[in-house]
């Protein structure tokens, strides 16, 4: 299993319910749902991925969260939302956390740090938009509208009183590196956020 | 019939008709102390018997889902589409169950049958069942074929209702359900043009207040625009241009009131045939049922609280074209499903067919659907 659902999984506890914005083909609420218990939905878009999830018994929904939101799930609901590797794609993104923290009890968000250095390195040498493993687009075709580094991220969080109880580096490979933890802003490819809303326990 | 058989048609089928003599209490207070339903069936039961498949019909359906009656007919049952060896309802695996529901007028008992209590026809006088009453007569139909559980209820459109009303009324009976371009509630809308069609049956001169069959007569005029404005519900305002646009059926304009619109003689064809083949009264009844269905009424309204009941897994399909029974209709259902905390998966299937996407084998809608139904194979051991 990747390292950064890997670390996910340690956080879900049996019994949990879980909302996985963005689940892809349903590999992690797959696992959550078999190896931990867990019962929950996943959104997705991706027609492949919809047909995918169904046939391995996920539950998935077609839903867009920059056109339908997520007015459709209840406050309280869930024990967890996750998002990984999506919030650098939706439209608004402080929006989305807002919701996730009005759903779910706790948020878990993964996305692709924007100052790691190689990318700094290509930007400063090249001049053009970096690309890398973990963004593997051009400019103008990239879903990834929303790009953001680690620092980005943990100053929102911080304006919107958002608690990170937990944050996990790894590199482009989805493993855990020291030096990634040494330096994260400059040497960590993906970060895996733990969040909660400031007043909860 | 196709001549070599495609290898994924059912082939010859015949239907069967079984009895029941055990009362049936309906909705409206009324019993129907015995009556019949006329049953096609695809595939083998197994062992088990744990790989059944409901397939509930729409408002103007019948029993013949698949395959064909003889050699001579021309068309295949209305969701040949999705059922036979390699379709999405795999004959090679699952015991498929299609039936004509009560007070239908292809064999099963309604209007147009023999009330063996009076010796003469029902006509007017057969009782208004309901979405309720079609699922307590097919389970006693289950009973009858030594069906305990249902692998999956199936149905497009007021055939999704019946799937959502096995859940909740027989939760120990059905593992999966797919509604498909259903919805849980009439609308005022949907109500409305109902309503218009059945003005439409009853204020034909030649209706007789039902009882045009003692009159030797039947309203075909009423019957007939019923179904054409049944017909433009069904489909989209994209696939009524894409068939006809504005396409005369000779080059000039005539200044008169014949049918010189391509789609104007193509809806008074339609409406025609239908009404020479389908009975006013059970068209009646049917859209009565249509409107009656409401599984959240008892439950203040509440979906989700309705919905607490059932325990079979969900599938809901919507089409992005559907105005009948629009994808927001199959929203609501999935929300109340996500608060009612079912297990669904819901996909809206891109289309321009309208209403009518459901019979029709879109990739999409075809994937989905199979990769959906293999996986209940797979789980019942089909």
């Amino acid at each position: 299993m990747r390292a950064d659902l890997e670390i996910i999984q340690q956080w879900i506890k049996p019994g949990h319910h879980v909302l996985d914005l963005g689940c892809g083909d349903g590999t992690l609420l797959d696992f959550l749902q078999r190896e931990r218990g867990a019962s929950g939905y996943g959104l997705e878009i991706n027609p492949a991925h919809i047909t995918h999830c169904v046939s391995r018994g996920v539950s998935v929904i077609e839903q867009n969260l920059d056109t339908q939101g997520l007015a459709n799930f209840d406050d309280n609901s869930f024990d967890v939302v996750l998002m990984t590797q999506a919030l650098q794609a939706v439209r608004r993104p402080d929006k989305v956390l807002d919701e996730m923290l009005r759903l779910g009890n706790e948020g878990i968000v993964t996305f692709p740090n924007f100052a790691h250095w190689r990318l700094r390195w290509g930007l400063a040498l090249s001049g053009r938009m970096p690309e890398s493993e973990a963004l593997p687009y051009k400019w103008y075709n990239t879903p990834n509208i929303r790009l953001c580094t680690f620092q980005d991220f943990e100053a929102l969080c911080r304006q919107k009183s958002i608690r990170i109880t937990s944050r996990k580096v790894v590199d482009g490979q989805h493993q855990n590196s020291w030096v990634a933890r040494l330096w994260p802003n400059l040497l960590g490819e993906i970060a895996i956020y733990r969040i909660t809303r400031e007043n909860s326990q | 019939m196709p001549d070599p058989l495609p290898a994924d048609s059912v082939g010859l089928v015949t239907p069967q008709t079984y009895h029941f003599d055990t009362p049936l209490e309906l909705a409206c207070g009324k019993v129907l102390n015995r009556y019949e339903l006329v049953v096609e069936t695809y595939g083998e039961l197994n062992a088990s018997a744990s790989n059944a498949i409901l397939v509930c019909h729409a408002l103007s359906g019948h029993h013949h889902a698949a395959g064909y009656h003889s050699a001579d007919e021309r068309k295949a049952g209305w969701w040949d589409s999705c059922i036979g060896p390699g379709k999405p309802i795999d004959t090679r695996r699952f015991f498929v169950v299609s039936l004509n529901n009560l007070g239908g007028c292809h064999g099963s008992t309604g209007p147009s049958s023999t009330n063996p209590d009076t010796g003469s026809l029902y006509g007017p006088d057969f009782p208004v069942v309901t979405v309720t009453d079609w699922v307590n007569s097919q389970a006693r139909l289950a009973d009858k074929l030594g069906i305990e559980c249902w692998a999956a209820v199936v149905g497009g459109s007021l055939g999704g209702m019946q799937a959502l009303q096995w859940s909740l009324t027989y939760p120990e009976r059905i593992r999966h359900a797919a509604v498909i371009a259903s919805t849980p509630r009439l609308s005022a809308q949907n109500i409305a043009f109902n309503e218009v069609a059945r003005q439409a049956i009853t204020s034909d001169p030649e209706f007789h207040s039902g009882r045009y069959s003692d009159n030797l007569t039947l309203p075909r005029r009423g019957l007939m625009l019923a179904r054409m404005v049944g017909h433009i519900t069904y489909l989209s305002d994209a696939s009524m241009g894409e068939k006809f646009g504005r396409e005369l059926r000779e080059k000039a304009y005539k200044f008169g009131y014949d049918a010189e619109f391509q789609v104007e003689s193509y809806l008074r064809y339609q409406g025609e045939r239908f009404s020479e083949s389908f009975d006013a009264n059970t068209y009646l009844l049917m859209t009565k049922a249509l409107d009656y269905f409401d599984p959240a009424y008892e439950f203040d309204g509440d979906l989700a609280n309705a919905l607490q009941g059932a325990s079979c897994e969900f599938l809901v399909l919507s089409f992005s074209t559907d105005w009948r029974f629009a994808p927001e209709r199959s929203e609501e259902l999935v929300r109340a499903m996500i608060g009612a905390r079912r297990k669904v998966s819901y996909a809206e299937i891109d289309a321009p067919w309208g209403h009518d996407g459901f019979l029709i084998p879109t990739p999409r809608y075809t994937d989905v659907f199979t990769a959906y139904l293999d996986r209940v194979a797979r789980e019942v051991g089909a």
